[in-house]
């Protein structure tokens, strides 16, 4: 029970923090100014996104959800079960950032976590 | 070409920046104690070392390019592109660690370089305001 607690913590930490990261990133222009000034002034605005700061939180929580996995349950079932991640993410980017995701990149999507799954057992 | 670029450093500085931090890490040995007091005097040596500093830049260079990129790419393009690092480890850790590697690894391997490769013939951006790479917006010169 708490295993499956953690691994819902770690997966919906990082589809959560990847998506409110993407959703403040587009609030954002486009950055293509990669001088050292630009940059900084860019991501100081940036780190004042709400939607950033709260992809950060949830990073955190993925993260010590991760570190508490670990110490319950074996990374050869940990690193798999959090393949679902890349699943549960290309849902969300068509249901909540409106992308299109097309056949060919389903399946390609499909491809990456059963890979991910094969190099962990 | 700026998104391959982008996508290149992520890959690298998250792999070379995870391998460089265990290794500092496992100089320093294994944290015996989680009181707050010994947990802050452990990281505080482990910042010390200088594997686990360079570990850290790497991990905020590919944070911070990370972000960049999803400033226009699609996130559905971006992260199974940034899979490829699954690659990178497997080969870093073969090369640099002698890991061997198991014929299912292999296989798993295979499986996700014809996924990266398939959502690489993807365009990385379908939302219409976003997708014309940043360079066509004549930005190339402050390069």
């Amino acid at each position: 029970m708490m295993i499956f607690f953690l691994l819902a913590l770690v997966v919906l930490g990082t589809s959560l923090g990847d998506v409110f990261m993407t959703v403040g990133m587009k609030q954002h222009d486009i950055i293509d100014d990669f001088r050292p000034g630009p940059l900084g002034r860019s991501l100081a605005v940036i780190m004042r996104n709400r939607w950033i700061i709260l992809s950060i939180a949830a990073f955190a929580v993925s993260f010590f959800g991760f570190m508490g996995l670990v110490s319950v349950a074996d990374l050869s079932f940990a690193v798999p079960a959090t393949a679902s991640a890349y699943v549960i993410e290309t849902v969300l980017a068509v249901w909540i950032l409106k992308e299109t995701v097309s056949r060919q990149r389903w399946l390609g999507a499909i491809l990456v976590a059963v890979g991910v799954v094969l190099i962990s057992l | 070409m700026k998104t391959r670029i982008c996508l290149l450093i992520i890959v690298l500085s998250n792999a070379l920046g995870n391998v460089v931090l265990g290794y500092g890490m496992r100089q320093i040995g294994s944290i015996a104690s989680y009181s707050p007091l010994k947990l802050i005097v452990s990281s505080l040596r482990a910042l010390s070392n200088p594997f686990v500093l360079l570990g850290v830049a790497l991990l905020v260079v590919f944070f911070i390019a990370h972000m960049i990129v999803l400033s226009w790419a699609d996130l559905s393009y971006v992260l199974i592109m940034t899979s490829a690092g699954y690659i990178v480890v497997a080969a870093l850790g073969w090369w640099l660690l002698d890991e061997p590697i198991k014929p299912l690894r292999w296989i798993g391997i295979l499986v996700i370089t014809a996924g990266v490769v398939l959502v690489g013939g993807t365009p990385h951006s379908t939302l219409p305001e976003r997708s014309a790479e940043p360079e066509r917006n004549g930005s190339q010169a402050r390069l």
